[in-house]
Formats: structure tokens, sequence, C-alpha cells
């Protein structure tokens, strides 16, 4: 199939067409704008979807790799591959698009919403196929446009403030990548005569001297750590969080957050794998700080929409553990939560965002009561939060308990610290769920009206979801497996890192 | 049989599902019904697993069975499955049984609640997590039940949710156990990365590898764990509140399943507990300390659930110490016994409210023997039980608890029988409050009784129960004063009382048998007392006396008005020793004022203040810069005129 079909390259080109699509149509027919748009992203989750049982579940090298020379004086193609890293958030990708154009209700100008929706998917997608590192840093960046668009245009009072400190914020992360980038095709141009811009190539070659290497990373890891984001970089997220749109937050959160752990992952790790391992404790601990930290400033936030915000900053701050923990088990529960993340924090930010389209407020302080008239409302929104809070049995449990324990082999007091977390998420969730949903509802709480059957469509997937993954996440685990492994094996092969063997599993 | 073991969490796993998708079509009480058919299936597929087990020598007891993978990664493997032994057998028997009686009573008692359906689809959640917790293969599948029940548990108590104090509650009771599962997690993470797996069978097969100091550091890391889902110091604090849930649920959750749970994980990692004696000893005193600490307060609550669940606080303290004394089989033992008479007390307790129209206060109950004959036959059972009167089953438990404890150390035994003498007390104090005495109901409710004013109600659930439209109206009853009178249940609620009763009364005779049944999962040491029979028999007697000193004391004050009853219980009980109000000032208002610094000092101010005022300052200094942008051709020649000359300057310097 991947000989006969360029599977990956339609995966990148059919948003964008959509969004082209989309252009051409007539402003004022919503209905028709929404339903060609929702297409195109149904399209791209069916092809996602295809892909995924397509993907050969024993195999830790990329698949379905497309690769035309581009530019070539430079050294510079159209790479694109699959593997257990990127794949579930491809699906993830895939699954949150449609939702996002056809869910929230979007009050002026729906074509460029959805236009706007179906470049980012584009960019998105594009970031965790490319295999180039040119092509990966055009996607990145391609990234930020329409989400400053989305977020400046259809976002709450303080959008202007809000996206340009994402934006800006965002451009001196990736200026340090770029320099980063060239720096490291040039040298590895010096050392082996080879210009080129493949990364395959210039992970496998480990040409550049270790201490050069050093710097390099931290090039990369300064943008990769203000997009997840790792504290103290994180003060850009919950304004924009709090500004966007419920469509934008959703994929800010579930999709753009897991650009900057999955570049640790594929340009951190596997380019840099010495440096990443020798600056490993510098990232556990931020990644702890977020943590516990992220936790405690969402307990006593008043807007639920920023509490949300900040919940994300400590769960990102479980996968940065997981990450740099280096065992097989915390990078596979990190990949695993990245998806997770994006789930239970993208049906947060729906939910959020009904609770705000029916009362035109996201005060926690203003809510009240709101199980008692709107009881299968309450449910969802527990069931997602129990999932945030990881309740064995959901989603969340699975990736926060491999994170751990995974990290607990390789560095046991980081993850002794990480575990308090658990603990905290459980207060400020409740809280929030106390105070916005038990009581008496008074005033226009009481008249909160209950899901509609639409809400409730575009709910069902992710609890299906959340559910399915907490109970069975094995399928999703066996294609994960083979590419950490050779992820963790190539950390061992060029670093003086061993992972024991409890972890690994040679033990028996 | 044994094959069928998986239907025992299933079948409750299905009531849960269909009540889910049709509760409220079914409705009241077809959905309590249904809940129930569930359970008695459970109960008696897990009978038949008994009986399959029995057939097999007592060294082949064991049965596992493996669903499905759940976690697969690298090193580390878990599968859904189950463990079948002689202890998961007897948590399973006793869980389904006592469940199903206390599924059967709830169908009488939530009748004509609005959220009557959505009760039941909780009660069946919890059922299955809690079989799955006991009946689980590994150390992860019991954590998934673990925190199962730890959630039905929070959805239970906040069931009433419209009030503040249950919401509160709940909330309390979820995050205090969160503070436990700390403790587990990072036991599993230690068991883990000391034996690669997380299997029990695999993990206690080889528990004789561990040093002395990880075995410790695992025993005690589980203990918290244990701390925080059986209450015991200084975790307890959560299961007082939990009472703002439906009686039921205080007798199933709150009573003799889910708290139970913390004294059979320690039973089930017995052979690690035995390489830690050191973290035995800690337990013991955890266990005793408890008993007696929440047998105080119970002496002075005046909310009738409340002292139970002060006792039932104090009781888990006994299945510690035996636990820490190495009694293993005692402290089973005593599980099963208080599951009996804890659950007949909380349902004739919930019988009577009932009965009261929702009056939980005892300084307002008395004389309702005559009016509650069930109610009250079985009560007393429940209580000559608890208070350790031979023969009734508690007195066996404890008996042989104490035994042990006196071996262990005497310090330890002798705080376990000032508490046994403090059990009687309160309970008495309990039984002559309410069944006995002067019918002061009849003056609270003609609103004339003086002691009404000094007698607070600590909650009202009737301030609730009268909000739903459908629910009983207490307000309208009560608000007839003169045909007010306590009723007896109905059959539905009667007949689990009926049941209990029997079981508490004779269920001493499960001692040796028990002992035998579990011998294969506790080693045949533990049971070897070494002391002679003399010993044994006068320990027994002394804790006889101890039960009928606190039964008479009781008797002289409550009955006989020798002494004044606010003499006895004075402020500092009734207040439970300020232990809420010093969580309050000690623990709560501080992380308060942390997270507040934090969230509106440190990251609004410092950190992104910080991140703000770069950019200002990056704008500021664009503004300077600006003005260096003149547009005059001129200027800009000059100054690269400038730059061409300290150029050259600067390579000239180099090459002299």
């Amino acid at each position: 199939m991947s000989e006969t079909l360029p599977m990956l390259t339609l995966l990148v080109v059919i948003p964008v067409i959509g969004a082209a699509v989309v252009a051409c149509l007539p402003r004022d027919d919503e209905r028709l704008l929404r339903m060609v748009g929702a297409t195109f992203a149904v399209v791209e989750l069916l092809l996602t979807v295809a892909l995924m049982f397509d993907f050969k579940a024993g195999e830790g090298g990329f698949q379905f790799v497309s690769q035309h020379v581009w530019i070539r004086s430079f050294g510079i193609s159209w790479k694109l591959g699959v593997d257990g890293i990127s794949l579930f958030l491809i699906v993830l990708t895939g699954v949150l698009f449609p939702l996002v154009i056809i869910g929230p209700e979007v009050h002026k100008d729906v074509k460029g919403y959805v236009a706007w929706m179906l470049l980012l998917e584009t960019g998105c997608i594009g970031v965790f196929l490319a295999l180039d590192l040119f092509l990966f840093f055009l996607f990145w960046e391609l990234v930020l446009v329409p989400m400053y668009f989305l977020i400046g245009g259809w976002g709450y009072d303080r959008r202007i403030y809000a996206t340009l400190k994402f934006f800006l914020y965002t451009m001196v992360g990736s200026a340090l990548m770029l320099v980063g980038i060239l720096t490291l095709v040039f040298l590895h141009q010096r050392a082996t005569g080879n210009l080129t811009f493949d990364v395959v190539t210039l992970a496998t070659d480990q040409s550049i001297a270790s201490s050069t290497a050093r710097w390099l990373f931290l090039a990369f890891a300064a943008s990769f750590a203000i997009k997840v984001p790792m504290f103290p970089l994180h003060t850009w997220l919950p304004d924009a969080h709090t500004e966007a749109p419920t469509g934008g937050s959703v994929i800010l959160a579930g999709i753009m957050l897991k650009l900057g752990t999955y570049g640790f992952l594929r340009f951190g790790l596997y380019l840099f794998p010495k440096a990443a391992f020798s600056f490993a404790p510098l990232f556990l601990t931020l990644g702890v700080i977020g943590i516990v930290y992220g936790a405690i400033v969402a307990t006593m936030q008043r807007d639920l929409k920023r509490l949300v915000a900040y919940s994300s900053v400590a769960h990102l701050g479980f996968i940065v553990l997981g990450i740099f923990g280096l065992s097989q088990q915390g990078l596979e529960g990190g990949v695993l939560q990245m998806v997770n993340h994006g789930l239970s924090t993208g049906a947060l930010f729906f939910l959020v965002g009904m609770i705000y389209e029916r009362r035109h407020t996201r005060q926690i302080a203003e809510l009240g009561g709101l199980q008692r008239v709107a009881p299968l409302f309450a449910g969802v929104f527990m069931l997602v939060m129990l999932s945030s809070i990881g309740l064995p049995g959901l989603n969340g449990f699975v990736g926060e308990f491999l994170v751990l324990i995974g990290t607990f082999v390789t560095r046991r007091w980081w993850a002794v610290v990480a575990t308090t977390g658990v603990i905290l998420a459980a207060v400020y969730l409740l809280w929030a769920y106390q105070r916005v949903f038990h009581g008496r509802p008074e005033g226009a709480n009481a008249d909160f009206p209950e899901m509609s059957w639409r809400e409730r469509m575009l709910m069902a997937p992710l609890v299906a979801l959340i559910v399915l993954l907490g109970v069975y996440p094995r399928p999703v685990l066996e294609r994960i497996s083979p590419s950490v492994r050779d992820l963790v094996a190539h950390v061992e092969q060029h670093s003086d890192f061993r992972q024991p063997a409890v972890a690994a599993g040679a033990a028996k | 049989m044994m094959h069928a073991v998986w239907l025992i969490p299933a079948l409750p796993l299905a009531g849960f599902l269909i009540l889910l998708a049709t509760g409220r079509r079914l409705g009241d009480p077809n959905a309590g019904w249904l809940a129930t058919t569930m359970m008695v299936g459970a109960f008696v597929v897990a009978v038949g697993v008994f009986f399959d087990l029995m057939g097999n020598p007592a060294d082949g007891r064991v049965f596992q069975q493996n669903l499905f993978a759940w976690i697969p990664v690298g090193g580390l493997h878990v599968d859904v499955g189950f463990l079948v032994d002689p202890l998961s057998v007897t948590m399973a028997l006793f869980v389904t049984g006592v469940g199903a009686l206390i599924h059967l009573y709830s169908i009488g008692y939530m009748h004509g609640d609005e959220r009557y359906p959505k009760f039941f689809v909780y009660l069946n959640l919890f059922a299955f997590s809690m079989l799955m917790l006991v009946l689980s293969s590994s150390f992860l599948v019991t954590f998934l039940g673990w925190e199962g029940v730890g959630a039905c548990s929070y959805f239970l108590v906040a069931f009433w949710f419209e009030r503040p104090t249950a919401a509160t509650a709940g909330k309390k009771a979820f995050v205090t156990n969160r503070i436990g599962d700390f403790g587990f997690m990072l036991a599993m993470f230690l068991i883990f990365t000391t034996f690669g797996s997380l299997n029990y069978t695999d993990v206690l097969g080889r528990a004789g590898e561990l040093p002395h100091v990880t075995a410790t550091a695992i025993a005690l890391l589980l203990f918290v764990g244990a701390v925080g889902k059986s209450a015991q110091l200084p975790l307890y604090v959560w299961l007082p509140d939990a009472m703002e849930g439906p009686t039921p649920v205080s007798a199933l959750i709150h009573a003799a399943t889910m708290v139970t749970a913390g004294v059979f994980l320690m039973v089930r990692v017995n052979p690690i507990l035995d390489l830690a004696p050191g973290a035995l000893t800690l337990i013991a005193t955890i266990g005793a300390l408890t008993a007696f600490f929440a047998a105080t307060i119970a002496c002075a609550q005046n909310d009738i659930k409340k002292v139970l669940a002060y006792s039932t606080v104090s009781q888990l303290g006994y299945m510690f110490l035996a636990v820490g004394s190495g009694a293993y089989v005692a402290a089973i033992f005593h599980m099963v016994t208080h599951a009996f008479f804890k659950a007949l007390l909380f349902l004739g307790a919930g019988s009577v409210i009932h009965g009261m129209h929702d009056e939980q206060n005892m300084k307002k109950m008395g004389g309702l023997r005559k009016l509650l004959p069930i109610t009250s036959g079985t009560f007393i059972v429940g209580w000559l039980a608890i208070a350790g009167v031979p023969p009734f089953a508690g007195f066996w438990s404890k008996d042989e608890i104490l035994v042990n404890a006196y071996e262990k150390n005497h310090l330890l035994w002798f705080i376990g029988l000032v508490t046994a003498l403090l059990t009687a007390y309160y309970m008495s104090r309990q039984v002559f409050l309410v069944f006995y005495g002067d019918q002061r109901w009849k003056v609270a409710a003609d609103g004339k009784s003086p002691r009404e004013a000094e007698a607070k109600p600590e909650h009202e659930p009737a301030a609730v129960k009268s909000a739903s439209p459908a629910g009983h109206d207490p307000a309208a009853d009560h608000g007839a004063h003169g045909d007010f009178k306590p009723h007896e249940s109905p059959p539905a609620m009667a007949y689990p009382l009926v049941v209990l009763a029997v079981l508490a009364a004779i269920g001493g005779i499960l001692r040796s048998p028990l002992e035998r049944w579990l011998e294969p999962v506790v080693g045949e040491r533990v049971h070897h007392v070494v002391s002679g029979a003399g010993t044994k028999v006068g320990l027994g007697v002394v804790t006889t006396a101890g039960a009928l000193i606190g039964i008479a004391i009781a008797y002289s004050i409550y009955l006989r008005h020798r002494a004044k009853e606010s003499s006895v219980e004075p402020l500092v009980l009734q207040r439970a020793w300020y232990a809420d109000d010093i969580v309050r000032t000690v623990v709560e208002a501080p992380s308060r004022a942390l997270a507040n610094f934090s969230a509106f000092f440190v990251d609004a101010k410092v950190i992104d203040g910080t991140v703000n005022g770069i950019g200002a300052l990056v704008r500021a200094g664009g503004g300077r810069l600006r003005r260096v942008q003149t547009g005059f051709v001129r200027n800009y020649a000059l100054a690269v005129a400038v730059g061409a000359v300290a150029a050259l300057a600067y390579a000239v310097a180099r090459t002299t």
C-alpha cells in the first residue's frame, strides 16, 4: 500500500485542499461551510484510522516513508514517515479536528474559522510526519499562523494581548531552533561532506562533537520547552487558552502542546542522545516542578478555563518526566499520555465551552448546583474529570502510572515527588467540581439546559476513547513499544545511559 | 465452577451497565431489584467457587485466571486476572453476601428518593470495584478496585449533593484516600523495581529474597495506603464525615467492606510483613491507638450514625492491632464478624432514622423498643456482639485479637482492653438512649423539650430530603405533631436485619474453621499462640469483665441517671479532640495561603511579570532604536562610514 499510495503525503495535503475549497465557498452559507470542512476532516480521520490498521505493530522503524528530493543543492527533501511515537498523535489529530469543526458554536465568519482550522490541521500533521528538518521547521512555523488568527479573530476579551504573547513567545523559541537546525546541518556537512536535512541520517551519524551538541540540544529544547510549556516558560498558556475560542483551546491543548513533547522525543533524544541524557536531571526537575506547581496554581484559579489550562501544565509535566526518565515504561507512558491528555483535556475544554455558551461566564463563583438541573452534563464532566485525575479504568491512569513506575526505576526521587501530583490533581479538580456542580442551583444556574443531542454526539467519541484506552490500551501500547525500545537503545548506544534490566524486561 | 470466578465481579458490572443505560426507565423499585439480583447472583457464584476450592486438598487451593493483558510494557506485564485462594474467596463471600443484604435493604430505604436508580448504579459499580479489589491476581488490579471503591464512595457520600456538607464530605473522603494511595503507588513502584512484577504469586512467592530494608519500606508504604482506606490515625478524618451518605452506604462501604480493604491488603502481603518486624510493631501501635482514640470520641457523640462511624474507626484499629501482632486470621475473623454486626447496627440505625422521620439525634429518641420491635431486637443483638459479650460473634474475634496482642506487647493489650470497655460503654449508651428510657421524641415533637436546645443536631438530612419533591416528606410528617409516631420499617428492610442478627449472634463459630481455611495463605506459624490455655481463659475472662463493666457504667448513667449526662460528655470529646479544627488551622489554612501565594504572586507577578517586563523592555528599547531609523541617507552613510573605520581600526590593531 505504501508503495502505490503516498498515504502520508495525502494526510498532509487533504486538509489544506479542504481549506482552499472552503475559501472558495460563499461566506454566508454556514451549514455548507461546516459540512464541506467536516467532510475533509472526516476523510482525514478515516485515513489516519486506515494508517493505524495498516501500521505493522512489531516494527520500530519508520513506516510508509515517502521521500522526494525538493531542493537538491541544499539537501532538502520532502520526507515523511510514521513510527509508533507519532502514529497515535496523527490519529488524535484526526479525531479532534472534525470535532472542533462541527462542534462548538462559532459566532462569526464560519468560513474563516473552518479554513484556518483545516490549514492548522495540515501544519500539525506535517510536524508529526516530517523527517526532514527543513520541512519540519516549515510546518512548525505554519502551525503558528492559523492559531494566531483563530485566537485573535474568534477569541474573547483579552484575545489581542493573549495572541501576541503566544506568538512572540513561540517565535523566540523558533528563532533559536532555526539557528540550531542550520548549525547542525552545516556542522554535519563539515564532518561528513554530506549536506542533508534528513533526520534519520543526522541521528544515525552522530557526527557533532558532544560539547557542540549540548548547545544545539539546548537551542532545540528551548523551543520545545516553550511549546510544552515547561515551568517557568508557561505563562503564555493560561492566557492563550482562556482567550482562545473553544475549538482553539481544544486544538491548542490537545495537539499543539504535544508538538513540544513530540519534539523532545524526535529531535531532542533522537538527534542529541548524549546531550539529552546529560541534561536529563534539569528537565526532570522542571517536569516535576511543573507537576506540583501547575497543580497548586490550578487550585486557586477563579476562571474554570484557566484552571484547566494550569492542569495542562501539570499533565505535560508528567509527559516530560516520562521522556527524560528514559525508561521503556516512562517513555511509552509519556507517548500514551500525550494522546490521553489530548482526549481528556480536549473534552474538558469542550465542556467548559458549553458552560460558557449557556451562562456567558466561566467564573467558578458564578456557577453552582448544575448537577441537579443537568445530570447528564455533570456525569460526562465527572467522567472526563476522573480520567484527568488518573482513575484506574480510564485512560489517564495508564499513561500516568507508566510514566511514574518507569521513572521510579531510573530516577527514583523525581518519581516520588511527582507522585504527589496524584493527590493534588484530586484536590483542584474535585474542588472545582464541587463548586460548579454540587449544591443547589440558583438564579440563572437553575435554568442551565441539559446536554443537547448535538453535544452528546460531540462528546460520545471522546468518552468512548477515554474508557477504551483505560480498559484495553494494549493495541496502542503494542504499536508504541518497538519504536520506544529503539529510541532507548539509540540513547544507550550513544551515551553512558543504561536502562535497568527490570524495565527492559530482560530480567525474566 | 472455579472457571466462573470472573462472573463474580462481572455480574455487578453488568448490573451497573444495564442500570446506566436503562435505570431511569426501570425506576423505583425495579432498578433496585435488578441490582440486588445481580448481587445475589454474584453471591451464588462465590458460594460455588468456595465449594469448588474446598474440594481441593489444602495445599492445592490456588487457582489463577487471566482474562486479558491490561498493561504489557517492556518488563512490566499486568493481566486483568483473578487469584482464587482461601483469602480472596472469603472476602468475595462476605462482600457479595453482606452486599446483597444491603442492596435488598436499600430497595426499601431509598424508596421515594428522586435519584433512586442512580443510587443503585453507584452501588453496583461499588460492588464490582470491591470484588476486583479482593479477587485480583496483581497489585495493580487491586489498585484498580481500590481506586474504584474510592470513587464510588465519593459518589455515594455526596449522593445528596445539594447539601454542602455532603459534597464537602465526599471530596474530603476522596482526597484523604488519595494521600493513602500515594503510599500504595510508591509501594508498587518499589515492588516492581525489586521483583520486575506486580503479580501476587510472583512477588509473594519470592518475598524471602527481600532485604530487610526493602521489605520494611514496602510494608510501610502499603500501610500508608491502608491507613487512608481503612481510616486509621491520622487519616481517619474522612470517615466520620462520610456519614453524610445514605445509611445503606455507611453500612456497606464505610463499615462492612471498603474500609476493611486496608486490612485485606495487609493480610494479602503477609509474607512481606513477616520480614519487617519493625513495620509490624508500628502497624500494631497505630491500630491500638486508633482503636482507643476513636472509642473515646464515640462516647460523646449524639448523632446515631456518628457513634457508629467512630466505632468503625475503632474496630478497624483492632484489626490492625491484629495484623501488627501477626494474627492475620484474627484480623480477617474480626473483619467478618465486624461486617455482620456493624452492618446490622448501621442498617438498624437507618431503620430508626427512617422510623423517626429522618431524626438522627439520639437525645431526641428514647423508648423506641416497643414501637420498633424488629429493629430494636436485632439492634440489641448487634450491640451485644460488638460489646464483646459471650457468646456473640464479636466476643470471639475480639478475644482472639487481644490474646495475640498480649503476646506481642502487654501495653498494646492493655490499650485494647480499655478500648473494649469503652466500646461496651458507648454502645450501651447508644442502645439506652435510643431504645430505652423516656420517649423524648414526644416532647421533642411538641417543640417543648428543654434538652433540645442543648443537644444540637449535627446535621439535618431532612433539609435535603424535603427538597426532593418525590422524597419522603418529613416536614409534612413533623408538621402534624400530634400524629408523630415512630414506625417499624417495611419487610425489605427488616429481613436483612434479621439475617445479619443471626450472623452476628452465631458468627463466632467461624473461628476455628476460618483458621484452618486460611492457613495456606497466612502460614501455620501465626496462630500458634504460645500462652497456655490458662492464660487464654484468663484473658477471656478479663475481656468479658471489661465489657460488663462498660455496660454497667452506661446503665447507671443513661438509664438510672446516677450522674449528669453532660458530665461524661465533655466538649473536647464531642468535638472529637478538635481534630477537624486542628486540620483546618495546621494543614488547610497554610496550604491555602501557599497556593494563593503561588497563584497570585509567584505566577502572576514574578514569572508572568518577568515575561511582560522583558516584553516592555524590548518595546521601550525598540522605541529608542526606532529613532536611529531616521530615513535620511546621510545618517545611514555616516553610520556605515563610522562602522567601516571601526572595523578597519580593529583589523589593523589585530595585525600589528
